[in-house]
């Protein structure tokens, strides 16, 4: 099983997430932003930090990355895919997930080991948690804020595609308290916490993150 | 007259080296340049004619008191005459370089600083304070690891002056906004607030690297016919600061004159700079390799020089440049951020431009290594600077200032606590308690440090509040290392040899604390004018006191920096000597929490307990009173202690430990009870009668080489034998309970855990918002 990782300029968390994969017995292939290549890859890892600086908009010239021209048909074709907060952005800002992540309500940077709660197991990378579950996850991030219209919103929770949400005090504005999301297929997940940043005992609050990367390994075992 | 077509207005005014000989009567602004009459007559010695102007800036800011440590390098023997055979063992790279390197086994090394960034922080401080971390991260980079941890020491007036909520937001936003942008965890460092930084902040900003020891890269330009190549972010007008003056008189009307003297930081080009660097060190292509921070261009070609065979060609016409109409001066003297600077070998040049072309990093060959001794630089063919570069890099001028123990200092230690009203039953206790817990000093700091990211790289096995920041440098082994930082600027006003001890002790104290081994010591030396005798003696005695302290443990000074003119008007700060002790665990994920976890665990007070609550935080905060005599130093007990410590965290036997510093027991045990919300019931009737003190003096006393241990019930005995056979004082003080809702001190008094939070967590975001 081959998961690739996604490496813009300024991304972070590419090396964190590739050890995620390989911390699920998978092989983690580097991508690169330049290359319309997505190498063969079963699913990949769009991963955090701040891509081309997020000058502009965070996500808005990732976008437009060559890889991108590869990885957007490739997720509308059922390619699990998962956006972990600049990837998030990323995600949304292509077009292939709805909504937008705006400045923190308290406006700073905020790092917190955060609980949601798992609205929506039935995704590629949410199967192996029990609906409703409270997890901990890293979060950290300035502009987390999810925001969409009602229309969308409303449309979001009726189609059960709410993935995450923040448990306790809402940490940075987002509309009902909404974490994380996914497509119409769930296959595309994105999220503003770090699962990566949650796999080892010891480096992190919680291993809560290995499941992430277990659940995908079986959505592309069962593809 | 504004667009100036840069060739034709600068060769204009050009000042070359030919000129300059034809015109040894021209007057020169040496003065406002801030060099003195004998400095001056001193370069017009060394070049054998009146300088250019380029050469005169150039010498006038690396002869600075920032670059040249004029003043303070004639103690810097005490570092050599206190460093011996066996603290130089795992000492690869010594003081004098970027930073200090040091073996941490298993092949690898690692390398860490701390340095200031305190004027530009106050004037800017969003900017100050991350062009602080940018800086020396580069520093780190330059020395060819891979940069894994940041950490900022700060210091700030008091909270609720106005001017504190103008600069800290700015400064924590600061230092976030770069060192989150770099990805690199900030794992702790200091938040102190006290009336002395008021007008004169504290930024200080530590980093860590790691790398291969094979792969440690110096400083240096030889081999003739290598190329010198300047790559990086373009060369603007940002951080000029006295240079301007050149600027102003030699530029027409209207054109550019005072430019900003904080440097404006991009922290997506230094990401991007590093992952080059480090892909250029895989390459093998980089033969000397030089950051380019205070004093810009001036300061890497002529330290790479001089620390090379001493011959160096550059066009400075070749820098790319952000505003077309700088001058000469003001290229050599420009603090633009993200720029480094190599030496190449012609047949590797090649790959090195194809590196940094994939990684859109701008590289360009201003010139290379030459047979000679002099550094030559030309602007659009004519010479503009010809001088030896050690005269620049190495041998400025050197001060012996006139030191002067203070007047004061008598009165002020004879004026001790013992007057004091101190409590004197449990509820006055109590109360003392939660007002400290709620000082600005010893209140929770997460406002500040939850603007950090702590857990990029996926390394880090320990934060901010724990004592010492510890990550993972070896993902098979888990050998990792663990830094802390501290300073107690009281002290070192009461008695700066002494402050200085106490700082380092309380630094390599918290690394024990954490599980890890003391290996080596960054600091950074924050002082106020070296022209006052006064601040100069502090200097002295804390220079002494750091040296002595680290030949008695054991470890050696790699590094570090010096900031003097930290005053307002006549007004110094605290002498304040932040130090940084770096040590080393075989696995971090052995390293030792702070906090208490499971019910059951027996609660262990490590060391004696005397009455010292002098400079300590109870005095400041209850009667704000700062006078008297601080702690004693005994650094064969912090020895001792540390090897307790770390021997019981290899083995297993304890759970959690807190170091006792600022604010004495009380406050360690309110942390560890707050830090998971497990409460414990304490007993202190046997220290007291042991040690010859009171209740007050066990809870707030600031003694030395003392921490709480949680030691888990099945492995007491072996615990306490091994503190019974080496020596090492003991005593068992409570139990971790959960069903005691807080702290229970027998026979004193009850603090629940809502009430320790309630005022601990208060503090800040009453100042600074949610």
């Amino acid at each position: 099983m081959k998961i690739g990782v996604v490496t813009f300029p300024g991304s972070l968390d590419d090396r964190d997430a590739a050890r995620a994969v390989r911390a699920v017995g998978a092989e983690a292939v580097s991508l690169w932003h330049g290359d319309a290549d997505l190498r063969g890859v079963d699913a990949v890892v769009l991963p955090g930090g701040f891509s081309y600086g997020d000058y502009l908009r965070c996500g808005a010239i990732a976008r437009f990355a060559p890889v991108m021209d590869a990885l957007v048909p490739a997720a509308q074709g059922g390619l699990p895919v998962i956006g972990i907060c600049n990837g998030f952005q990323v995600l949304c800002e292509s077009h292939l997930l709805p909504g937008a992540l705006i400045r923190n309500d308290h406006r700073k940077f905020n790092c917190v080991d955060q609980r949601l709660v798992v609205e929506n197991n039935q995704t590629a990378w949410t199967s192996g948690f029990e609906p409703g579950q409270e997890i901990t996850i890293v979060l950290k991030n300035g502009e987390g804020g999810f925001v969409a219209d009602e229309t969308t919103l409303d449309r979001l929770e009726g189609e059960g595609r709410v993935v995450f949400r923040y448990a306790g005090d809402n940490p940075n504005g987002s509309y009902r308290a909404i974490a994380g999301v996914t497509n119409e297929r769930g296959n595309i997940v994105g999220l503003m916490p770090h699962p990566e940043h949650c796999i080892e005992e010891g480096y992190g609050p919680s291993t809560d993150g290995l499941t992430f990367f277990t659940s995908v390994l079986k959505a592309m075992a069962s593809a | 007259m504004t667009a100036l077509d840069p060739s034709t207005s600068a060769t204009h005014h050009l000042d070359t080296v030919t000129q300059a000989a034809q015109t040894p009567e021209v007057e020169q602004p040496w003065a406002e340049l801030g060099l003195k009459p004998d400095e001056y007559a001193n370069i017009r010695e060394i070049v054998g004619r009146r300088p250019t102007s380029a050469e005169l800036a150039m010498y006038s800011v690396m002869w600075s008191e920032h670059c040249s440590y004029k003043s303070s390098k004639v103690h810097f023997a005490l570092w050599g005459e206190n460093t011996t055979d066996q603290m130089r063992e795992k000492l690869l790279v010594g003081i004098g370089e970027n930073a200090g390197v040091v073996d941490i086994g298993d092949g690898w090394a690692v390398t860490f600083k701390v340095e200031s960034h305190n004027h530009p922080s106050y004037v800017e401080p969003y900017q100050g304070a991350a062009t602080g971390v940018g800086g020396i991260v580069r520093d780190i980079m330059s020395m060819g690891a891979r940069p894994i941890a940041v950490m900022d020491p700060l210091r700030f007036g008091n909270l609720n002056h106005p001017d504190t909520q103008r600069i800290l937001p700015g400064v924590v936003a600061g230092v976030g906004g770069y060192g989150n942008c770099l990805g690199l965890p900030n794992i702790g460092g200091e938040v102190v607030f006290d009336d002395c930084y008021q007008g004169n902040p504290l930024v200080n900003a530590l980093c860590v690297g790691a790398m291969r020891v094979e792969d440690i890269h110096l400083a240096k330009a030889s081999g003739v016919g290598n190329k010198v190549v300047l790559f990086g972010a373009k060369t603007g007008g940002d951080g000029i600061g006295g240079v301007s003056v050149l600027a102003s008189e030699t530029f027409d009307e209207g054109g550019p004159t005072k430019r900003p003297a904080v440097q404006v930081g991009d922290p997506f080009a230094e990401k991007v700079l590093i992952e080059c660097c480090l892909d250029l060190y895989a390459a093998g292509v980089v033969d000397g390799i030089q950051d380019l921070g205070g004093a810009g261009l001036s300061c890497a070609t002529s330290e790479l020089a001089s620390n090379g065979d001493g011959g160096m060609r550059v066009e400075l016409d070749r820098v790319p440049l952000r505003d077309a109409s700088l001058r000469p001066e003001e290229i050599l003297m420009s603090e633009s951020q993200e720029r480094m600077m190599a030496v190449v070998e012609p047949g590797k040049l090649a790959e090195f431009m194809a590196i940094t072309d994939r990684w859109d990093v701008e590289a360009t060959v201003l010139g290379e290594v030459t047979d000679g001794d002099h550094l030559v630089i030309t602007w659009h063919g004519e010479v503009i600077v010809d001088v030896p570069p050690r005269s620049v890099a190495h041998e400025g001028p050197t001060y012996h200032r006139p030191l002067d123990r203070p007047a004061y200092l008598d009165a002020l230690q004879d004026n001790g606590t013992g007057s004091l009203g101190r409590p004197v039953d449990g509820d006055g206790l109590k109360s003392d308690l939660l007002t400290l817990l709620a000082s600005p000093n010893l209140c929770d700091k997460s406002w500040v440090t939850d603007q950090y990211d702590r857990y990029v790289l996926g390394n880090t096995a320990l934060a901010m509040p724990d004592d010492a920041g510890v990550v993972r440098v070896d993902e098979e082994t888990g050998r990792g290392v663990a830094v802390s930082t501290d300073c107690n600027g009281r002290f070192a006003k009461l008695d700066p040899y002494t402050g200085a001890q106490l700082a380092l002790a309380e630094s390599y104290r918290n690394v024990a604390t954490a599980g890890a081994t003391p290996l080596a010591v960054t600091d950074c030396l924050n002082f106020g004018s070296p022209e006052d005798p006064g601040v100069m003696w502090q200097f002295r005695e804390a220079v002494k006191g750091v040296a002595e302290g680290c030949k008695a443990l054991g470890i050696p000074v790699t590094g570090g920096n010096v900031s003097f003119y930290n005053q307002t008007g006549d007004v110094a700060i605290h002498p304040t000597p932040v130090i940084g002790v770096l040590g080393v665990m075989d696995d971090v994920a052995r390293r030792t929490p702070s906090g208490w976890k499971k019910p059951g665990q027996v609660v262990y007070l490590l060391g004696t307990t005397r009455d010292e609550l002098d400079g300590g935080e109870w005095a400041h905060v209850l009667h704000g009173h700062l006078g008297g005599r601080p702690p004693a130093v005994d650094l064969a007990a912090e020895q001792l202690l540390g090897e307790i410590l770390v021997n019981a965290s290899r083995d297993g036997l304890v759970d959690a430990a807190h170091d006792l510093s600022d604010g004495g027991l009380a406050i360690a045990l309110a942390e560890s009870t707050m830090r998971y919300g497990v409460g414990a019931r304490i007993w202190l009737d046997a220290v007291c009668e042991r040690d010859g003190i009171d209740a007050f003096t066990a809870l707030f006393s600031e003694s030395t080489a003392r921490a709480v241990v949680a030691v888990p019930r099945s492995e007491e005995v072996r615990f306490t034998d091994m503190c019974t056979a080496r020596g090492q004082v003991h005593a068992r003080i409570g139990v971790v309970d959960d069903q005691t809702d807080g702290l229970d001190v027998q026979g004193q008094f009850a603090v629940s855990l809502e009430a320790m939070r309630e005022s601990h967590t208060g503090t800040l975001p009453a100042v600074f918002g949610r």
